[in-house]
Formats: C-alpha cells, structure tokens, sequence
C-alpha cells in the first residue's frame, strides 16, 4: 500500500492542525486496513446476494449455492418472482402495510406531539409522563395479544399497524423539534387570530419538514422490517408480507417451502432455488436501499443527534 | 400559562375580590375549555397510549390467573402465585433466564465497546468524503431486517454458502448449539456497530479543539490526551448507554433469536422472549408465560432504578433525574 493512498484516505500533512503529531507509519496502515475491513464485511455478503440472484441456475449450483459475480446475469429469476405468486402478493402486502401505517403513525406523532409540545396545554405535564412512564414499561407480548384479540383485531392489517402506531423515542424527538420552533411564529400567529389547528397546518408542519421526513422514513422502515407481528396475528401464511414470507424461507433453512414456490413450480427451477431466495432477499432490501440516501441525508443536518442527546 | 394571566388580569379585578354574586369561575375547567382543540389533538395519540400500553399492562393480571381463552380476562379464575411458584421450579425457565443473561452479558463485552473503537476510528479521519462514505456503509445493516441478516450469514456461513460449502469448521456454525451465543454476538455486530457509533460521533464533534491544542502544546501525547480529554467527554454517554442496557439485560433480540431457535434447539436458543411466545402463544399456556412476562418486565424496570441510582453515586446524570 502507497503512501499516496494512504494519505488520500486519512489525510495529508497540511490538513492535520499544526499541534498534532503525524502518525507513525503503522498505524495509518492499521487504520486504513481496519476501515477497508469493516467496509469489506459490510459489503461483499450484500454483493454476493445479488450476484446470486442475477446468475443463473446452472451458474449457482456449479458455484455451490452462491455466486461473486455472475458471468451472464440474468433477471430470469426476477421475471419469475414478480410475475405473480406468493411473492408478488407478499410484496403488494408489504407496500400497503408500510404506506398505511406510515400515515397512520404520521399522524397520531404529529397531533399528540404538537399538542404535548405547547406550553400553556394545562394538560400537558400529566401527559408528557403518562408517555414516557410507557418507556420504562414496554407493553410484553401477550398483553398485547390479548388487548389486540379482544378488540377483534386478529387477522386484519390492523393489527400490524395500530399496536405499534406511536413510538415513544419518534414521538419526544418530533415534540423537541415543535418546541425549539421560535415562539414569535407563535405569537404572531395568535395575534392574527389563527387557532391551533391553522397554526398546526399552515405554520409548523411546513417548518417541520426534515424532521416529518425522518421519522416517517424510521416509521416505513419499522413497518417494512416486521415479520413477527404478522405471524403473530395472521393466521393464513397468504395474508403475509414479504418478511413474513421470506422468514419461512429462512427458518427452514436453504429448502424453500413449498408453499413460497408456487412462482418457481412451472419454471422447474427448484434444482437452484438458490437465486430465487436471494432474488427475494434482494426485492425485501431494494425499497430500503431506495430510501437510504434520504434518511442519510438528514442525519447529517443533524436532525436525530441532537435530539437524541435531550 | 400566559394566556390565563392575561385574561384575569383584563378583568381589573385583583384576585381574591371576586364582584359579590358571580359564582368562583372553574379556572382548571374554564382554561381547558379554552383548549378544546389541543384536547382533540392529543387525543387519538393519547387513546393509542390507554388501549395499547396501559390497558396492555392491565391484561397482566392473566398472570396470577389461570386463563382461560372463552372465559375471557374477566371470568378466569385467580391462582395467586401458582403460575409464579411453578415458573421457579422450571427448568426449562431457568435455562431460558440463564441464555438470555449470557448472551446480553457476551454483547456488553464484545459488542458494546466496538462502536466506541470504530467512531474513534472514524473521527481521526481528516478526510470528510472518506468518512462520509464510510459512515454510509457502516449505518446500512442497521435498516436491514432481521430476517434479510440472517439470509445473509445463511448465504455466507451455511452449507451451501460462501465459506460454508468449503470449510469444515464454518459450515455447522449454524446449526452448532455451543456457537449459538458467539453468533448472536456476531449478527449484532454487524448490524448494529455502524449505527452505534452515531451517538459517540456526536459526542466527538462537541470536543472543543483547543483542548487538544493547549493539551499538545503542553506536551502531551496523543494516549494522553485521549485519555484526558477524549474520554472524560464521552464518559456521560458511555455511562447512559450501559445503564440502558443494563436495564435491558433480559433483551436479547427477540426477533433475531426467534427465526434461528429452532435450529439450535430450545435448551441453546431459548430466551425469556421465545419462552413467553412458545409457550404462552404457541404451547396456549397463558397465564404462564404471562407470569413469565410479567417477572421479566418487573427485574428489567428494577435493574433500571438500580443503575441509574449507581450513575448518580458515581456523579452522572444517567437517565432521569
């Protein structure tokens, strides 16, 4: 490894301040090898997935069940899984679930946190603690059950999205970000004879854009990851989501289930169903990959850190 | 607040000299009146909180019952402590205890340094789009599901995977009992050190720099200003981080552990939270696994009084005051 490279990976002398020694030798070649290590864990199992999952059959059961890098990739197997079958229904599930309880956490967020976050809400203390005495009781799982069962909840969508509606951590970050909003908007908006509700619309939620964004974005991801919820309160494996569908894929090991393979049956692929569990890992991580760049962006306005340090 | 006083004080009337005849005006229920608007925006979330969390807590009671499904919460019969006496003699609990305390004890040893190592890494990287594109990397197992990660070390470790298929000693790591724990440490690792930097970063961002320099100038080393400045700086959070993971001690990723039990076997890879679901769930033993539940909740809220009370005696703020 150069002294060139290195140098463009940590730094050269002119931008290290002038009190500060320059590091010897071997540790910037540690440094270097343990970022391109850490990297390198990270990345190759993700390529390899979708190197996988854009060879062909023959290719993977040559390789032994997995693949580097294809030599003719193919989206055969991609054709197969999104052209109807489990998968596909799997995946619209997936997509109705994520946007609906989006909304729905959106939502009761933004009212409860703007109502908790003004200050003359005579209310707003025995509130503020009635929430946050929730995070130190998490509701345990089959409380939750029962409280789901009675209300006639098992087996709808409802279920996967009313339970977990409101996450505590999202809801005292929105509420830090309404209050640190100037109180001039406020007061300007009093005087104009705006009631809560135009202040609400018209003011803090056009104000309050990055952090909506974000937290929306933590809500779809929760509500696209979850499997368990749906084993839990489904009953009929066909009503499932993707991460549902995918974790029987996973749970019983490199076989998929017959009852995930209606799509592969008649292509006669089964000899390789290889390529079609990870093009299915590959279509659960690809909506994740989409949105990624979007959550990054406002981890570094800074958005979450400070509110994560209140 | 200040809406109230403004409007008292418009009447012109000190307070205590009420016009005789004028019934005392509700000032508690006259003011909320007022904020009829903000009441209905609270609450659908505040609905949410009553049904799903408090009401949830209430259903505990299930556990010094024996439930009874068509006889509903209400109807079941009370058994006192029985559920709780037999949960004590269980074997099968005791082991599922004992997992569960190992592998979060294996995750404050292995795990809960690295991010601090890695955001040090990353903080002494002069190159902002380095780091950038490191952070970017590092943060992405953490939005993946537990489900994709386990595909992934499947895809990776298993029998027909990358180092699986080849070495002998890789490929039963899945299935091995004894390697169950270290594994689990493994996922998290991977998933969660990148994200767990983010807090130290932060941290490390709010140093101020001329300590450094003054520090430098003074003639001190890299090892000790890191030791003088760099950790005294991130010990509140250092602190804060373990005291919430204390309390979480009878946490262990439920999700990841319950997709990969079954491999294992329950006497390697149950935890507190497969046993309430395999046996209260599944196995419809109700009011027993409630119980379970409901110890666990309790030794996890007292665990976390504990140690913030340990915080304050060693002088930090820890979690709430």
């Amino acid at each position: 490894m150069s002294s060139a490279v290195i140098d463009r990976v940590l730094g050269t002398a002119e931008e290290r301040p002038a009190w500060q020694e320059r590091p010897r030798l071997a540790t910037r070649i540690g440094k270097v090898v343990a970022l391109l290590g850490v990297c390198t864990l990270i990345v190759v199992p993700l390529l390899v997935v979708v190197s996988t999952s854009l060879a062909s059959p023959d290719e993977v059961t040559e390789g032994g069940g997995w693949v580097l890098w294809p030599t003719e990739p193919t989206l055969q197997t991609y054709q197969d899984i999104l052209s109807g079958g489990t998968i596909t229904r799997s995946l619209v599930i997936s997509v109705g679930i994520t946007v609906g309880g989006t909304l729905i956490s959106l939502f009761g967020t933004i009212t409860l946190a703007y109502a908790l976050s003004r200050d003359h809400f005579s209310l707003r203390r025995p509130l503020l603690l009635m929430v946050l005495f929730t995070f130190l009781f998490p509701p345990s799982m089959l409380p939750s059950y029962l409280v789901v069962k009675n209300l006639g909840l098992l087996d709808t969508y409802w279920a996967l999205t009313l339970p977990v509606a409101i996450n505590v951590f999202n809801l005292v970050i929105m509420r830090g970000f309404f209050q640190a909003l100037p109180g001039e908007l406020y007061d300007a908006a009093r005087i104009d004879g705006a009631g809560e509700l135009t202040v609400l619309t018209r003011i803090v939620l056009p104000l309050s854009k990055p952090v909506i964004a974000v937290i929306g974005l933590f809500y779809a991801v929760g509500y696209w990851n979850s499997f368990f919820h749906a084993i839990l309160y489904l009953n009929d494996s066909s009503d499932w989501p993707l991460q549902a569908v995918l974790q029987t894929v996973v749970t019983q090991g490199a076989a998929l289930g017959g009852n995930t393979s209606d799509a592969l049956s008649d292509t006669g692929a089964l000899a390789a169903p290889q390529s079609y569990q990870m093009a299915t890992v590959v279509v659960a991580i690809v909506p994740i990959l989409v949105i990624y760049p979007f959550i990054q962006k406002y981890f570094t306005k800074g958005v979450l850190t400070g509110a994560i340090k209140s | 607040m200040t809406n109230t006083l403004s409007r008292t004080r418009s009447t012109g009337a000190p307070p205590g000299r009420r016009p005789p005849g004028e019934r005392p005006r509700s000032p508690w229920r006259a003011r909320l009146r007022g904020q009829r608007t903000l009441l209905l925006l609270a609450a659908p979330g505040i609905v949410y909180f009553l049904v799903f969390h408090y009401a949830a807590l209430f259903g505990n009671v299930i556990a010094f019952k024996d439930y009874v499904p068509f006889q509903g919460v209400w109807e079941s019969p009370w058994v006192g402590f029985d559920n709780f006496e037999r949960m004590f003699q269980d074997q099968a609990f005791w082991q599922a205890a004992w997992n569960t305390v190992a592998i979060a004890g294996l995750q404050i040893v292995f795990f809960f340094p690295l991010p601090l190592a890695l955001a040090l890494l990353l903080h002494s990287l002069a190159r902002g789009r380095i780091r950038a594109l490191v952070q970017s990397v590092v943060y992405l197992p953490h939005f993946l599901s537990w489900v994709i990660v386990v595909a992934l070390f499947q895809q990776m470790l298993g029998p027909t995977g990358m180092f699986g298929g080849d070495v002998a000693f890789v490929a039963d790591v899945l299935s091995n009992p004894d390697a169950f724990k270290p594994l689990m440490v493994a996922q998290i690792i991977w998933k969660d050190c990148g994200w767990g930097t983010i807090i130290f970063l932060a941290a490390l961002s709010q140093v101020n720099n001329d300590l450094y320099e003054s520090a430098a100038l003074d003639g001190a080393g890299p090892w000790r200003r890191f030791w003088h400045i760099t950790l005294p700086a991130l010990r509140p959070i250092i602190i804060l981080l373990l005291i919430m993971r204390l309390g979480d001690i009878l946490t262990v990723g439920f999700e990841q552990i319950l997709l990969q039990r079954d491999a294992v076997g329950p006497e390697a890879g149950e935890v507190l939270d497969t046993f309430v679901y395999f046996h209260g769930v599944l196995g419809a033993d109700w009011g027993y696994s409630a119980a379970a539940g409901l110890f666990k909740g309790l030794v996890g809220a007292v665990l976390v009084f504990a140690a913030n009370r340990i915080a304050h005696r060693l002088g930090e703020q820890g979690v709430y005051k």
